[in-house]
Order: structure tokens, then C-alpha cells, then sequence
């Protein structure tokens, strides 16, 4: 792993460190409100290190959910990372397996949103772990951080800080959108196809996201494969 | 909580990982149609429209216009070039001000 790879990796994992600090913190202080010990806190950001995820099961066990369901809500929840993970190989360079099985565990929204949009071609191990690295450091840390001082934090803050992980998400989304009209339709139509099963509560949430990204993905492919237009030229294929 | 609670968190442990896991070890090496890596290249984007939409306005339960103002003020922050730490504080600041004052 070439060294300054990794430290470029940091770098550009950097964004995700900080502002993983508002939406770690929020999960510290709403598993400590749900009745977590710091312990077992903090083992949930080491062992899944999957937001979305985690902040769902919090309302579950409030909810009194069976932990089964749980679970299986939580895979539901994230089989959109097979989807990402698949993208994802066809971006980073080829390594031995045991190094792919190793920052295949990093793979979350936010680090594989800056890899995949990464300027280069194709991605080296070394910059995948420095971004995974640097982010998982602070989920960790700031899970903790959250559940030790969040109930002190005054109430007004607390509700505030709720939007965290979405102001995240429109902050990795915004800046692809500008001035590429496809970006801006695969949005949409995820976004309006997830509003439809909402509503007509026709599947529940992670059944919901899944149905709602795949259909869109493929519907506007196909659209854009009919007309003929241009592909997204942060992740176009190198063709050699 | 109890052992029930750490047998809970290996299985979410294992259900992460696994689907992160396949696609770039069982699955690396072969070698996709350009319809289907076109598709998966398109995902990144979808999933943040699906994961903001609707769940957005519902942080805060039975205040609508608390997610809405959220969302606007990140999508300002965000479209005027700012990066994601100016997003994220930025829209907390606005939601810690409208909380303290409604």
C-alpha cells in the first residue's frame, strides 16, 4: 500500500470525518436516550458502522421491537450497499481478495460516494482505507463523545442536530447535481418513486429504498442509452 | 439491555457486512455488460434521492415544516459551492435558531 495513496485517501476523507462529528454525536445521544450504555453504544458504530441503519434500529428497540426483525430490517436496510460495492469494484484497482474483503467493511454512503466520484480513473486500496480510516475513526470516536455529553446538551440543540445525517446526504448529492442533468433525474425519480411507496405504504422502508434506487437507476439508463446522450463523467468507464 | 442485545448486534454486524463484502470478492472478476456497469454506476446518485426523500421531513414527528426548512437550508448551503462541514453545521445553526424560537 503505497504510502502516500493512504495519506490522500485521509485527505479526501476528511469532509466525511467532520461531518460524520454532528451525526455520531446525535446517535451517542439517541442511544443513550433509548437506554444504551455507553458500551454498548459505541460497539454498535464499531461492529456495523452503518448510519442509516443504526439510527432505525434505535427506534426499533424503542418501538419494542423483536431483535430479529431488527436484524432483518437492518439487512433490508443495507442491500443497497451490495448495489454500491458492485459500482464500486468497477472503479478501484485490482487487489487480492483479503484487501477487498477488508475495505469492503468501510463501504457506507458517505465514503463510497467520495470514492466513487473520485477525479481519478481507478482507485488504489491505499486511498480507499485512508478515506474509510479517517471516517470510521470518527464515527467511532463522536458515537462515544455524543452519549457522554449529549443529555447535556440543551434541548432546542438536541432537536436540531436530528437533521444531521440528511443535511449530509444533500451535501454529497448537490455539488454532482450542478450542471448535469442526469444526476439531477436520478434524484428525482429515486426521491419521487420512495415518496410513492411511502404513501401508499406498499413497502416498508428498506424494501422502500432499494425498489425506489434500482428503478430509477435503470429507467433513466435505459432513457439515456435510447436518446444517446453522454454518461456521468465522474464514474464513466475508462474504455482501453 | 442484555446478551439478547449483543446477539442482535453481531447479526446486524453480519447483514452489514456480507452485502459490502460479496460484490468486490465472490463477485470481482467478471466482466459486466456496459447496460448493467451503466446502471451501477448510476446508483450513487439514486440512493441519496430515495435516502432524503421522503424521511427528511419526518426527523422531528408531527413537524413537517421543521424537516422542510432542514432540507432547503441544506440544499442553499450546498448549491452556493460549500462543503459538507458548512452544510451540516450550517443547516443545525438554522434548525438550533427556529427550535429556540418557536
Amino acid at each position: 500500500m503505497e504510502r502516500s495513496e493512504f495519506n490522500n485517501g485521509l485527505r479526501a476523507g476528511l469532509s466525511i470525518a467532520i461531518g460524520y462529528f454532528p451525526v455520531a454525536l446525535t446517535f451517542g445521544l439517541l442511544a443513550k436516550t433509548t437506554g444504551l450504555s455507553l458500551f454498548e453504544a459505541t460497539a454498535m458504530s464499531i461492529f456495523v458502522f452503518a448510519g442509516a441503519a443504526q439510527y432505525i434500529s434505535l427506534s426499533l428497540i424503542t418501538a419494542g421491537v423483536d431483535p430479529l426483525l431488527i436484524v432483518m430490517n437492518t439487512f433490508i436496510v443495507n442491500i443497497r450497499h451490495f448495489l454500491m460495492t458492485a459500482s464500486l469494484n468497477e472503479k478501484m484497482q485490482p487487489a487480492p481478495k483479503p484487501i477487498k474483503a477488508a475495505y469492503a467493511f468501510g463501504v457506507t454512503d458517505e465514503t463510497f460516494s467520495v470514492i466513487a466520484t473520485s477525479k481519478q480513473d481507478k482507485v488504489s486500496s491505499g486511498h480507499a482505507f485512508g478515506v474509510i480510516t479517517i471516517a470510521y475513526g470518527s464515527w467511532v470516536v463522536f458515537t462515544a463523545l455524543g452519549h457522554v455529553i449529549g443529555a447535556n446538551l440543551p434541548l432546542f440543540l438536541q432537536a436540531a442536530m436530528s437533521i444531521a445525517l440528511y443535511a449530509l446526504f444533500i451535501a454529497l448529492l448537490v455539488p454532482s447535481m450542478k450542471g448535469n442533468r442526469k444526476v439531477v433525474l436520478l434524484a428525482s425519480l429515486a426521491a419521487l418513486l420512495h415518496c410513492f411507496f411511502y404513501y401508499t405504504e406498499l413497502l416498508s422502508t428498506g424494501w422502500a429504498i432499494l425498489a425506489s434506487t434500482l428503478l430509477s437507476s435503470i429507467i433513466i439508463e435505459l432513457v439515456y442509452a435510447k436518446y444517446g446522450r453522454a454518461p456521468i463523467p465522474a464514474v464513466e468507464k475508462e474504455e482501453s | 439491555m442484555g446478551p439478547t442485545y449483543w446477539w442482535m448486534l453481531f447479526g446486524m454486524a453480519l447483514v452489514t457486512y456480507i452485502p459490502r463484502m460479496i460484490p468486490l470478492t465472490v463477485l470481482d472478476g467478471r466482466k459486466l455488460p456496459p447496460l448493467v456497469t451503466g446502471i451501477l454506476s448510476n446508483i450513487p446518485f439514486a440512493v441519496l434521492g430515495a435516502l432524503i426523500f421522503p424521511a427528511v421531513f419526518y426527523v422531528q414527528e408531527g413537524n413537517f415544516l421543521f424537516g422542510l426548512i432542514g432540507a432547503a437550508t441544506a440544499f442553499l448551503i450546498a448549491i452556493f459551492g460549500f462543503g459538507l462541514m458548512t452544510v451540516v453545521l450550517g443547516t443545525i445553526g438554522v434548525l438550533a435558531v427556529y427550535s429556540l424560537f418557536m
